[in-house]
């Protein structure tokens, strides 16, 4: 069974978003996602400063299997990228809740999220 | 879905299942990386019992094979001995690529694609018309592959008595003891067997492999190993439109003897390829894809099959590209147009790479 934290909110397309409660949020692919991408093997991130409009793909994960975009939840900056993933996008894989975060953003607000419960609803 | 003797063995193993072609298989058992380092520096292995094995007996046997593949079965002289070859339609394309052992003349096994299997049947059994040849698909056998340097060590600890059989094989030729066939050939650039034996002792045989510490291994890794290897995957790099000489496999076509009229020769014969296979490496980021576009100095080609090559940390493809293409080429990848060069297939051979 795939893993869901209930500390977080998730999105339709399998990317999780935590409020860390100041205005900027942190956002990564679920557990779930990573399993059906298998093993990552390329991480494209934006730069720190760099907008994004609601629904632009903003970040793709590659694994061996497939190529993914991830989509701005929000019109955003970005306000972090995990540079760790360069060297390592197995983090993905292997820690998608916490080391494999891919950006931390700024955004007025974020909506239209499930809670932790309704996504797992969303998996069977 | 159709499932092999091992099916119970890859859950068991936490395999990943999927639908292949029809057949229940295991993609991966957690990561398809590691399963792909684990052959190219130790051992691992495959189930492939969905792949088809077909028996030939006869007194026409030979003269059979020599019209129905386009390499020629006389270059097989001693018990064992393996050949790869196409088997072609009257217009030169490929209606499989398969290896045939030789037992006798009377006598050779062939290994056939399974998403083939139905089709090559019915073609082999038309061809077959007037010979004097006994044709059987050998569907109670199971066929586990066992490949990496530490491979075939791990295959005498396993199986009892196998090395005193298959010792001294050399590459590219089998033995038997009863209904156990070991080849040895593979599909991943390194040294191991395939075994054939029968389903009833395959999952036995899986248990034994396990403990003696040889690592199952999925359709994933399968796949990166084969590419890196340069080896074509038939339906990617050739299928029914596209002919041998297209496919880089010119080398498996045997015209030395101009009496042998095997099916496919005539249209070979007046063909001009215009496109042939090379291999891609890419230098920057990103995994070139099936079927993504190629522009070379000499007009546009086709990915036929691309991946990451964990084995050199880069994206590599074989694709097929107007012949005489070389140097730098551009890929077309998710919309932007990324450099690549053009090189000589295989890109990995027995843990080396060969490829700039």
């Amino acid at each position: 069974m795939s893993e869901v934290r209930d500390d977080r909110q998730y999105t339709e397309t399998h990317e999780w978003i935590l409020d860390n409660g100041d205005g900027t949020y942190t956002m990564g692919v679920t557990d779930h996602a990573q399993a059906l991408l298998g093993d990552m093997v390329f991480v494209e991130l934006p730069s720190v400063g760099d907008e994004a409009s609601q629904e632009d793909e903003f970040c793709v994960v590659e694994s061996v299997k497939a190529a993914s975009g991830v989509y701005a939840p929000a019109d955003l900056e970005i306000v972090a990228a995990n540079e760790a993933l360069d060297d390592a996008p197995e983090l993905v894989n292997s820690s998608c809740y916490d080391d494999g975060w891919l950006v931390k953003f700024k955004a007025d607000a974020v909506e239209d999220l499930m809670s932790a419960q309704d996504y797992t609803g969303t998996l069977d | 879905m159709k499932r092999t003797p091992l099916y119970q063995a890859h859950l068991d193993s936490n395999g990943k299942m999927v639908d292949f072609g029809g057949w229940e298989m295991p993609l991966n058992y957690g990561s398809q990386l590691e399963e792909h380092h684990q052959v190219r520096s130790d051992a691992g292995m495959f189930d492939v019992s969905h792949m088809s094995v077909v028996d030939f007996r006869g007194a026409e046997a030979k003269a059979f094979l020599r019209i129905l593949i386009a390499n020629d079965v006389d270059k097989l002289q001693t018990q064992g001995k393996a050949l790869y070859s196409c088997m072609l339609n009257e217009a030169g394309g490929v209606v499989d690529d398969l290896i045939v052992y030789y037992q006798d003349d009377e006598y050779y096994r062939m290994v056939i694609n399974a998403g083939t299997t139905h089709k090559d049947m019915a073609w082999i059994d038309a061809q077959a018309h007037g010979f004097d040849v006994v044709i059987e698909l050998m569907s109670d056998l199971a066929m586990i592959a066992v490949q990496g340097p530490n491979a075939r060590e791990k295959v005498f600890t396993a199986m009892a008595g196998v090395e005193e059989v298959a010792g001294a094989l050399k590459p590219f030729n089998a033995a038997s003891l009863g209904a156990l066939f070991v080849a040895r050939t593979g599909y991943t650039g390194e040294d191991g067997f395939e075994i054939m034996l029968p389903a009833s002792s395959a999952e036995f045989t899986w248990k034994m492999l396990l403990e003696a510490g040889v690592k199952p291994c999925g359709l994933g890794a399968r796949d990166t190993l084969r590419l890196e290897a340069g080896m074509s995957l038939y339906g990617s790099e050739m299928d029914e439109g596209v002919s041998p000489l297209e496919a880089a496999l010119a080398w498996t076509v045997d015209l030395s003897d101009e009496s042998r009229e095997f099916v496919g020769r005539e249209a070979l014969e007046k063909l001009t390829p215009e496109k042939t296979i090379v291999g891609l490496v890419l230098e920057g980021k990103g995994v070139i894809r099936d079927h993504n576009q190629v522009f070379t100095d000499f007009g546009e080609g086709e990915v036929t099959s691309g991946t990451f090559s964990p084995t050199m940390g880069k994206a590599i493809a074989l694709a097929s590209v107007p012949k005489g293409s070389k140097g730098l080429c551009e890929i077309e990848m998710r919309g932007k147009r990324v450099s690549a060069k053009i090189v000589k297939p295989p890109f990995v051979r027995n843990g080396k790479i060969l490829v700039n």
